[in-house]
């Protein structure tokens, strides 16, 4: 595959033998990964496959799962859900601010609100919010804190199609201006081709495909696509197939 | 755009057109809009007929006096004073009996809710406590505490403090678990947690609690003040039924009810404003 660009120096997320089980079933299996710092890194798998186990772990959020294996991880890491998980008793301001304190958090806070294009909407409820909008606060949310690490759990999962589209835009480009590593756990091929430079496949409790993707070489958004899905297992008829991609 | 609405309109072939009727609005099966102010309606309705049935003399006077009977005995009573001191003295016993139930509720739902140790010790007791109705538990306190006004404190704040219990440990130990994961991730301080995540989570089913304890407090006060009082409403009504006074047990049972009403509207109103954050979903 074509080389990355970026040399980059030392990793932000660092795994070494991490092992995974639940009541006896193994579902990550010896893992060693790096992650370089500012890398957007997409993890695919089936629905069980351990990708949310992997985030977990590195998130420090699987309390009570038996496993072995070290793990280094950034200071400041932030996660996004697939559901938005803004409280709703709190005001959607008072919601980003969540856990932050110090006396410019509140400007802060505006200005992530507006980053995400919510400006305006720092009083509303939650309940309030559509879909989209609610997944673009938790997004400010986990921006605010200026994180390291981006960890995000199938962020656009419950999003509308349409929806999905224009959050890809925006991670994408929030992502460009301020550079955390991101890594994005997601069953969607085609999201994890568009967004990430580097797509990890996780089979069996370990990583199978490791593959860099380079949108300024040779290879389509199809064939990145097709040797994906192909590692996953899925036989597409037709679309997969190498030539233009359906919407170039 | 013009291109586009051309397409999406429905043009039927000739054929189906014999076949096509016109859309008629199916039955409504709900109850449909309400009418204004449709819950008075009925008891002003109750009011009417029994002042009519009175005017009309089908009513004994010595088992239903007339309403307006009831309300010259209330305006007797208030102005010589004895409803008054007996309002005050019942308001006294309900209240002190009630803010202690809350507190011991509310104090008892933390401890047992917030730490795994206090719900060994404590929700197994209250559950136990609960089981055993209050009410039956007079004649053990009158041994321990005498017929004065402690023991009625004492029994009013056990019926308070059960339901406010039992609602907001429920409520405490329902918080959404995913929300407890969110505050780990945004790395939010036990205390922090406790006031941003816990608190706010359990005020429904502690305002649920807080209901049904006002709604208690008043019944246990009814209980005690008709069985063992020298004073208060309950005390009122218990002697005007050895004098065969309808009209003043009326008069006591009116202000039980406005009692009542006023306490449960003001729980609701501070609830209204608490949870303001709800009223989004429901309007």
């Amino acid at each position: 595959m074509a080389p990355h660009t970026e040399q980059l120096t030392r990793p932000a997320v660092r795994l070494r033998g991490l092992t995974r089980s639940f009541e006896g079933r193994t579902v990550l299996d010896d893992i060693d990964l790096d992650l370089p710092a500012g890398q957007f890194t997409a993890l695919l798998g089936h629905s069980g496959s351990g990708k949310s186990t992997l985030l977990r772990a590195v998130a420090g959020i699987d309390h009570g799962v038996a496993g072995s294996g070290t793990l280094t991880a950034p200071e400041k890491v932030s996660v996004v859900f697939q559901d938005s998980r803004l409280l709703p008793w709190r005001r959607v301001l008072p919601n980003v601010l969540l856990g932050l304190d110090g006396a410019d958090a509140e400007e802060r806070g505006r200005q992530a609100l507006f980053e995400v294009g919510l400006g305006g909407r720092e009083r509303a409820w939650p309940s309030e919010l559509s879909g989209g909008e609610a997944q673009r606060a938790a997004l400010a949310r986990s921006l605010v804190r200026e994180p390291e690490l981006l960890l995000a759990d199938e962020p656009f999962g419950a999003l509308d199609a349409l929806t999905r589209i224009k959050m890809h835009a925006l991670l994408r480009e929030l992502w460009e201006r301020h550079r955390p590593s991101v890594l994005l756990v997601t069953h969607d091929v085609d999201e994890a081709v568009v967004l990430a430079d580097r797509v990890l496949v996780l089979s069996r409790g370990r990583i199978e495909v490791d593959l860099m993707v380079d949108r300024e070489g040779p290879h389509s958004h199809g064939e990145y696509r097709a040797r994906l899905l192909q590692a996953l297992g899925v036989t597409d008829t037709g679309a997969g197939a190498p030539g233009p991609p359906l919407r170039p | 755009m013009t291109a586009v609405t051309t397409t999406t309109a429905p043009a039927p072939p000739a054929a189906v057109e014999e076949e096509e009727h016109q859309v008629r609005r199916r039955r409504r099966l709900s109850p449909g809009r309400r009418l204004p102010a449709s819950r008075l309606l009925g008891p002003a309705l109750v009011l009417v007929l029994w002042a009519a049935a009175s005017a009309a003399g089908r009513l004994d006077p010595g088992a239903i006096p007339a309403p307006w009977t009831v309300l010259e005995t209330g305006v007797r009573l208030w102005t010589d004073g004895t409803l008054p001191d007996d309002i005050l003295t019942s308001l006294r016993r309900a209240g002190s009996g009630f803010a202690i139930g809350l507190t011991a509720g509310v104090v008892l739902a933390l401890a047992s809710g917030l730490s795994r140790t206090g719900e060994a010790l404590i929700d197994g007791s209250v559950q136990l406590n609960r089981a055993v109705p209050t009410l039956g538990l007079i004649p053990l306190f009158i041994l321990w505490l005498g017929i004065g006004e402690t023991f009625k404190i004492a029994i009013i704040a056990i019926v308070v403090y059960i339901p406010i219990y039992l609602n907001t440990h429920s409520a405490l130990s329902g918080i959404d678990h995913r929300f407890v994961e969110l505050a780990e991730v945004q790395g939010l301080s036990r205390l922090a947690f406790v006031r941003q995540v816990v608190v706010p989570g359990a005020l429904p089913g502690f305002f649920v609690g807080l209901r049904l304890g006002v709604t208690g407090s008043w019944l246990g006060l009814v209980v005690l003040e008709q069985i063992n009082a020298t004073s208060g409403l309950g005390y009122m009504m218990f002697q005007a039924q050895n004098y065969g006074q309808t009209d003043v047990i009326l008069v006591g049972l009116v202000v039980y009810g406005i009692f009542g009403l006023v306490s449960d509207t003001l729980v609701r109103l501070i609830e209204r404003r608490v949870l303001s954050w709800r009223r989004t979903l429901s309007s």
